[in-house]
């Protein structure tokens, strides 16, 4: 069998954060097994029924000893606590900028992992070490999660908006990519690999597929097929804000809201234009296109927007 | 022939008796808050994602209907209220004919909201394979309006024909002599839960038909 | 009186004989028998999907078949849930102990209460012929759009069959509370009462509030599968998270709904073989009743990988934190009564020392799910199956085969034999863990929940936990057996075989008369009086 752990690989810059959380609870946990395990044991043996006649005395109750066991117990609750929530800030605020993006689609029930110079693989995602690495996450029917147990990460993918997954590997190797949101029929086996490499043997692997477009490049000819150049480009009424530096800014809105233009915010703009209007601009002018889009060209869309604001 | 309170075996006394039933009807009415708490949840959820298709679909609600609706309702709740003061007081011949006003009430509401599901239907608003809706671009979001307004006005047109087949029983139970003014409890919690049921109909009627209409 | 007299003396047993007198009763006692023998059907129909699963996880490729499996964990989970914990111990132990402990005939509502099984029955019909028809397999949660647009199975069927069981769960509820705020026999105050009276007012009050709001959503989805309006469904306008919100607002309070009742019964067991009052009294009355508001607070620590907002989880992660202390207050005063007490081992005593320490366990873990960065790994594993499942079987189902046991003889007027259900607690017990302790490593590994296969390093873990299941299941066998026999054949009980304190024990006959007491209870002395103060 080989050496038996009960930790998975650790694989992630956080991998060792939560087994050393989860040290701490084992610690607690453990701990406080012991101690009523010890307890019980001892009163059980000790106080163990000598006469049937017995009769001892009450005890009612003790004020300090309520307090004390309440009090402490929640103390270290909250050391729990506050270590918990700031380590899953931590692993779900992705960094704001020097991110490697890939795009994953999940769907019953295969993992569709594109990347944004183009390569597309299934089941598959290759990422390199020390660079912190940015999913976007879609699903195309149903809620599945994206989960790797080696980084100690899980995401939920739901249909309808873009959810975020973030890490950075820190040493090479294959690890288990599973769904762990049930989705039907072959839900155990959506899984998959990822393969960390060393940062230049990933240059090659990423230069060493089949050259193909980019993201951008497909984004830019479903922003084409579907006539948005005709409005953000080509149109000089202004009837459509441009779409140039657009992307990563805060926008104003008509409602006086100002917002981020993230991945969500872009493509709940093209399927749902009057959820949020840009000041000086009207409602009712883009087309909804709700239902025409289908998860995989909505993200070569972003990324093609993406590259509108020159770096 | 005089009415005795109906003493079940399991109580010491009268009082205990209606002290029970009280609290029970009231703890069943507290159920009946949450049950529609769970969609009037929905709703405000899905009213402040898309106001716009919300209020573009109050304009295709019977706001006649629905405010006539209301009117019935308080109204009936009034010949209720009026009914349990008429058993308080031993009238039975005034409980039998305020618990008739209030049951043909209650059917006038029934009969209205009948007409408008079949106006809805004719209409095309009914969610399902036949919905259609006239302002394109808010359709998605309206079907699921349309959806919830059929959902809570539906759950609560049940609760309705529920209160109407108990009133029924009341008077079936009044004209049998079992009410006086000793013992009514059934008169009691019965208006209890038909005072409920108005008040619900109370907070759907401006939440289904009135937004958007403010101008 | 003789012990010889009491066995043919007139009791709700004898009192009437003949199908109708069951099926028509309003006796509460009676009808916690109908709810024990249908309670205990669905158990094994529980239990048979189990086995099931524990079989096809002990091969990596499984053994049934994707859908098959899934529709077994689904139908488990069912069964299990709606229709065996949330029922057991109230519809069960509550209704034949509450009004006995309390001094009253019979509880409030009598009518109300047997509409309330034929309710449950409805609805275990519904849900039966859901299975017999091919079975559901969305998982007990139902999650929307999979539930709603992308399931072929009979999950309206199903879900009508929960949703009609939910009434009788309201019910049951709803006559509790009434029942014991203004039944209570003379000299009965509230800090007189039992604790297992005070346990399961506080379920009372969570099966009340929250089951609404579980039909409510069962109600929407099951229109929604109808009219697929899109409430739920993203690619109509619809948000999914939302149906979770719904689902948990009840499904969270509904796991404090079937822990209660179990830690009910502790208090009894514990005072009576321990020979001592409770422990700080008032904090474990209060502390039930403090599960079961903040027990309404925490329904967000599901949806940590949903979507939610982080700030919504980290207020959600507090107070699920704090829910836990007042489920520690209740062990650390358990184990402070058998301080300085007189310990028995007798069969129900063995199963509340079963209960603290796996309940401890159990509800140890839960802290690990609480803290934020950990249920980001561990949340839809096995290590979330090996939580609930300590609590739920480790603590809830040992509670009450602790409770059957000690008012075994109160209910049936017989005593069970003692070295068998020793014997069978044990095999119990090793089952148990052996069963349930691997799959917290599996979970801290890695493997994922609802998985029909997995990978082959989860092998040796999942073969363990099999092993241990077949030991658990014989376990389960065995009291059937022997309880069975001795309803029939076992030596006739004395009025008070434990010598416990207690209305139920000291007042009315074993088995009591179809209205518990020759002579209405007067109550002048404190809860657990075992040192007879006054």
């Amino acid at each position: 069998m080989g050496s038996f752990s009960i930790f998975p690989p650790r694989a992630s810059s956080t991998a060792g954060e939560v087994d050393a959380l989860y040290g701490f609870l084992l610690l607690v946990g453990i701990g406080m097994t012991l101690l009523i395990f010890f307890f019980v044991f001892l009163f059980a043996i000790k106080y163990r029924r000598k006469d049937p006649e017995d009769k001892p005395k009450a005890i009612h109750g003790s004020i300090p000893l309520e307090i004390a066991w309440s009090v402490i117990p929640f103390l270290i609750m909250l050391v729990m606590f506050a270590w918990g929530t700031k380590l899953y800030f931590q692993n779900y605020t992705p960094p704001l900028k020097d991110t490697l993006d890939i795009y994953v689609t999940g769907k019953q029930w295969m993992w569709k992992v594109q990347y944004p110079g183009g390569q597309r693989e299934i089941n598959e995602l290759h990422v390199p070490v020390g660079r912190a690495v940015k999913l976007t996450l879609a699903s195309e029917d149903v809620i599945h999660s994206f989960y790797i147990p080696a980084f100690r990460l899980k995401h939920d993918v739901v249909p309808g908006s873009y959810q975020t997954y973030w890490f950075e590997p820190t040493k090479s190797g294959r690890y288990h990519i599973f769904c762990a949101e049930y989705c039907g029929t072959n839900h155990s086996r959506m899984i998959g690999w990822v393969t960390v490499m060393e940062p230049d043997r990933y240059q090659e692997w990423l230069s060493g597929g089949v050259q193909g477009e980019s993201m951008a490049d497909k984004g830019e000819k479903v922003f084409e097929q579907y006539g948005c150049v005709n409005c953000h480009v080509l149109d000089q009424q202004g009837r459509c804000p441009s779409l140039r530096n657009v992307f990563g800014k805060p926008v104003q809105l008509e409602d006086g809201r100002t917002v981020l233009a993230d991945e969500a915010y872009i493509r709940e703009s093209i399927l749902n234009p009057n959820a949020k209007i840009v000041k000086g601009y009207h409602r009712d002018v883009m087309p909804v296109f709700q239902g025409q889009i289908a998860e995989e060209p909505l993200l070569q869309l972003i990324v093609y927007i993406k590259s509108l604001s020159a770096k | 022939m005089i009415a005795q309170p109906e003493l079940k075996h399991h109580f010491d006394d009268a009082g205990q008796q209606l002290e029970s039933s009280t609290l029970g009807m009231w703890i069943f009415l507290a159920t009946e808050i949450m049950f529609f708490g769970g969609m009037f949840c929905s709703y405000t959820i899905y009213r402040s994602a898309f106001p716009e298709a919300f209020a573009s679909t109050s304009h295709f609600m019977n706001v006649t209907a629905g405010a006539l609706n209301t009117g019935v309702l308080i109204c009936s709740s009034l010949t209720m209220a009026l009914a349990v003061r008429a058993a308080q007081i031993g009238q039975k011949k005034a409980l039998i004919w305020l618990l008739i006003l209030t049951l043909t009430l209650g059917c006038v509401f029934l009969g209205i909201k009948g007409m408008e599901y079949h106006e809805k239907w004719v209409e095309h608003h009914v969610p399902g394979p036949s919905f259609h809706y006239e302002e394109a671009q808010y359709a998605q979001n309206a079907e699921i309006l349309f959806f919830l307004y059929f959902a809570m006005t539906g759950v609560h047109a049940v609760h309705m024909i529920v209160g109407v087949g108990l009133l029924i029983t009341l008077i079936i139970m009044a004209s049998r002599n079992r009410f006086s003014a000793a013992w009514y409890t059934p008169v009691d919690m019965i208006g209890l839960y038909w005072h409920f049921v108005d008040i619900v109909w109370i907070f759907l009627f401006p939440l289904l038909y009135l937004i958007g209409h403010t101008k | 009186m003789s012990t010889t007299l009491l066995a043919v003396q007139k009791n709700y047993l004898n009192a009437d004989y003949g199908w109708k007198s069951w099926l028509f009763t309003t006796d509460h006692k009676r009808i916690a028998l109908l709810y024990l023998f249908s309670i205990t059907a669905f158990f094994f129909v529980g239990g048979a999907f189990a086995v099931g699963m524990r079989l096809n996880l002990l091969s990596p490729n499984g053994l049934f078949g994707h859908d098959t499996y899934n529709k077994l964990f689904t139908m488990h989970g069912i069964i299990m849930v709606f229709f065996f914990l949330v029922p057991s111990i109230p519809a069960t132990l509550g209704n034949f102990l509450i009004p006995i402990m309390i001094g009253a005939r019979d509880l409030a509502f009598p009518r109300i209460n047997l509409l309330s099984w034929y309710i449950y029955i409805g609805g275990g019909i519904l849900a039966l012929s859901a299975i017999v028809r091919g079975g559901v397999d969305t998982g007990w949660t139902f999650y929307a759009p999979f539930s709603s647009t992308y399931s072929n199975t009979h999950v309206i069927l199903a879900a009508l069959g929960v949703f009609i069981a939910g009434f009788s769960s309201i019910l049951t509820g709803l006559n509790f509370i009434v029942t014991i705020h203004t039944m209570r026999c003379p000299g009965m105050t509230w800090f007189r009462l039992p604790l297992f009276v005070w346990g399961h007012y506080a379920t009372a009050i969570i099966q009340v509030l929250g089951t609404p709001v579980l039909a409510i959503t069962i109600f929407l989805l099951g229109l929604e599968r109808l009219l697929r309006a899109g409430i739920f469904d993203p690619s109509l306008g619809g948000d999914p998270v939302l149906f979770q919100h719904l689902f948990w607002f009840y499904s969270h309070p509904a796991v404090y709904i079937m822990i209660l009742p179990g830690m009910a019964v502790i208090n009894e067991l514990i005072a009576c073989f321990s020979r001592k009052a409770i422990f700080g009294y008032s904090f474990v009355a209060f502390s039930s009743v403090a599960i079961a508001v903040l027990g309404f607070l925490v329904w967000g620590h599901h949806l940590f990988v949903a979507g939610q907002s982080m700030y919504a989880s980290m207020v959600f992660s507090f107070i699920s934190f704090l829910v836990a202390v007042p489920s520690a207050i209740k062990v650390f005063n358990w184990t402070a009564t058998m301080y300085q007490g007189s310990i028995s081992y007798d069969t129900p005593m063995l199963y509340a020392f079963g209960f603290i320490g796996l309940f401890t366990i159990g509800g140890l873990t839960g802290l690990f799910l609480a803290t934020m960065a950990i249920d980001v790994h561990v949340t839809d594993t096995y290590f979330v199956i090996a939580h609930f499942h300590y609590v739920m079987v480790g603590g809830m189902v040992m509670a009450y085969l602790g409770g059957i046991h000690f008012w075994f003889p109160k209910i049936t007027g017989r005593l069970y034999p003692e070295a068998w259900a020793k014997f069978a607690a044990l095999i119990i017990f090793v089952g148990f863990n052996l069963t349930f302790f691997p799959q917290f490593i599996l979970g801290y590994l890695g493997m994922p929940r609802r998985y029909a296969t997995y990978a082959d390093e989860f092998h040796t873990l999942n073969v363990m936990s099999t092993a241990g299941a077949s030991i658990l299941g014989i376990g389960y066998l065995i009291p059937m057996i022997y309880l069975t026999w001795a309803w029939r054949h076992g030596p006739i009980s004395p009025q008070n075989p434990w010598h416990a304190k207690g209305l139920e024990w000291e007042q009315a006959p074993t088995p009591p008369p179809t209205f518990n007491f020759i002579e209405p209870p007067v109550v002048t002395e404190p809860a657990y009086n075992y040192a007879e103060e006054s």
